[in-house]
């Protein structure tokens, strides 16, 4: 029997592909806003929905949802109002929110193992509803983040540009704020709370290794987290661990993998980057000593442009090609 | 009223403390005036007012004729401000940089249109950035990144141009390129406004200079006239080696005047 013979499992897998597919979305934002914390801050808030969930008899999907976006915008608006304590306030309220959820589920007679569930994910434990749930706020967690991409690249790159611009700047960061919190609540089935923020990080972090531009690293991101999700969730159901740590063990595999070719890519741009004009003209020099090695497409040394002709690189020098000999450049 | 630019008795206060004080002054279209003035005289807090980034304590601001508060035709203004914002997270291209520039002309939801496109190609192609538009902008040098924030105001197109000291921090070979890039506006009838710290290459497309010092307006008139801004500069202010003790500080004990 293979695993998609498990109607369990197939619900977890297509949990898994847009929990993958919708977490790097709103993470490439919460990422370029220097925000790459705040999911886990959500998440942790998180847990006192499930955990009231429990307590009251709820779906634990939609109390979490409720307290997950308050959360989301209580943080926004201490964001908002600026610097001072406000990283000491972020971690009160994450204290107070996985303290808080512990004690709920506590009073509700809920066993460690069932808040365990919500924390670190579950495979068996996702319902028929549960994935229409998933599947439904996923999908309009990608569109929006896909639909309004132009304007919440704007808000997120320059917020006070984007004000000139005519952008309604809060209304996008508290947009942001609310699918965050969507996104977390959407996870927290399959990465679960606690690791939630990595699934939102670090395909971003992976992708940028390789990417220059915004939209292109959302892409790559997006399609690593999905590609990363739905094999953890495979591998955790042979080996029986929590899948939100295989999700996030593969997840990060990527970034291993891919951060030297990342730095070696760069490096490599950085030698090929052109040389400067300069203002005003250097004087003419010559190579002082004999130059019995002939630059040229093969030599090996790096060849970079600079204004209309090309310099050699070699040993710290520049050598440009000038008659029968070679000068300083 | 025809005005691009209007303020009448303008007041505005940064945190409790009063900045710009009884601020007057009018921008007609086609007008290019520079606004002069040291550190802290109130240069980029004018600026940041009359693009509604800053809240006016009192007065009547008009842009268009309509006041900031109501003000909705931002499509008619293009903003430079003085540096792109802390690098962020994520990298992002030239192209993209510049295209959010068009965003007052687009529409929710829908991709860009031909026309748009065509603006973006232009807006770069007047920086001379066309070769670098696929780069991360956080790979270019700092002259280069101040001319990708003015190509991304060109992108939309703007009536009014509004420059916050573009010149700091940047070369000669960039300073004489945006004097080109402005005089060709100026041409198409544009309207700019721009925060210097000297006219530099700007000199010779100047109308108008409003000179500022400690939050007032203390001069406004043509240029060839700074002489007179500069006598308003040394006004009240005392050089700390013509006194003993340092000015606008408490004396400690034992000072006596």
């Amino acid at each position: 029997m293979t695993l998609l013979d498990y109607p369990f499992m197939v619900r977890a897998l297509v949990a898994a592909l847009f929990t993958g597919l919708a977490a790097p979305a709103i993470g490439t934002y919460l990422v370029q806003r220097r925000l790459a914390l705040m999911g886990d801050g959500i998440g942790h808030i998180a847990v006192t929905g499930v955990g009231l969930g429990l307590l009251t008899g709820q779906s634990p999907v939609w109390t979490a949802i409720a307290v997950a976006i308050l959360g989301a915008l209580l943080i926004e608006l201490i964001r908002e109002r600026g610097r001072a304590g406000g990283d000491v306030a972020l971690a009160l309220i994450f204290y107070g929110g996985i303290a808080g959820g512990v004690m709920v589920t506590g009073l509700a007679h809920g066993s460690a193992q069932t808040l365990q569930s919500y924390l670190f994910g579950s495979i068996v434990t996702v319902s028929q509803q549960d994935v229409w749930a998933v599947v439904a706020l996923a999908a309009g967690v990608i569109f929006v983040a896909l639909g309004f991409a132009p304007q919440l690249f704007a808000v997120c790159q320059d917020e006070e540009f984007a004000r000139v611009a005519g952008l309604k700047v809060r209304a996008y960061n508290l947009t942001t704020s609310v699918l965050a919190a969507v996104t977390v609540t959407v996870a927290m089935r399959t990465v679960g709370l606690l690791l939630v923020s990595a699934l939102m990080v670090v395909p971003v972090a992976t992708a940028q290794q390789l990417t220059r531009g915004f939209k292109i690293t959302m892409l790559v991101a997006m399609v690593l987290g999905g590609l990363t999700s739905v094999s953890g969730v495979a591998a955790s159901y042979y080996i029986d661990v929590a899948p939100g740590a295989t999700i996030v063990m593969f997840a990060l595999a990527c970034f291993v993998a891919a951060w030297p070719v990342g730095s070696l890519v760069r490096y490599r741009r950085r030698l090929r980057q052109p040389f400067g004009e300069g203002d005003g003209a250097l004087p003419h020099t010559v190579v002082p000593e004999e130059h019995g090695h002939a630059h040229g497409d093969e030599c090996g040394h790096p060849a970079v442009p600079h204004a209309d002709h090309v310099d050699y690189v070699h040993d710290g020098h520049r050598h440009a090609v000038h008659g029968g000999h070679y000068d300083e450049h | 009223m025809n005005n691009v630019i209007d303020v009448e008795s303008g007041n505005l206060a940064l945190g409790g403390r009063p900045i710009l004080r009884g601020i007057s002054l009018s921008v007609r279209q086609g007008e290019v005036v520079a606004v002069l003035g040291s550190n802290g005289s109130g240069k980029s807090t004018l600026i940041r007012g009359l693009m509604g980034l800053a809240k006016w304590n009192s007065g009547d601001i008009r842009l268009f004729g309509t006041p900031v508060a109501q003000f909705h035709d931002w499509h008619r203004v293009g903003y430079v401000p003085q540096q792109l914002s802390a690098t962020s997270g994520v990298p992002a291209t030239v192209k993209e940089v510049v295209a959010s520039g068009r965003l007052s002309r687009r529409r929710l939801l829908l991709p860009m249109r031909q026309i748009d496109r065509a603006a973006v190609r232009s807006a770069l192609a007047a920086v001379e950035l066309t070769d670098r538009q696929n780069d991360a902008v956080s790979h270019l040098s700092g002259g280069q990144q101040q001319r990708v924030l003015v190509a991304r105001a060109l992108a939309g197109e703007p009536e009014l141009f509004v420059l916050d000291e573009p010149n700091s921090g940047v070369d000669q070979h960039n300073r004489l390129g945006l004097a080109r890039t402005l005089a060709h506006l100026v041409e198409g009838g544009g309207t700019v406004v721009v925060v210097l710290h000297e006219l530099g290459p700007l000199a010779g497309l100047i109308d108008r200079i409003i000179g500022l010092h400690d939050g007032r307006i203390v001069y406004d008139g043509p240029p060839g006239d700074e002489a007179t801004l500069e006598a308003h500069e040394g006004q009240g202010h005392v050089h700390h080696h013509a006194r003993s003790f340092p000015d606008h500080v408490p004396l400690e004990p034992g000072w006596r005047l």
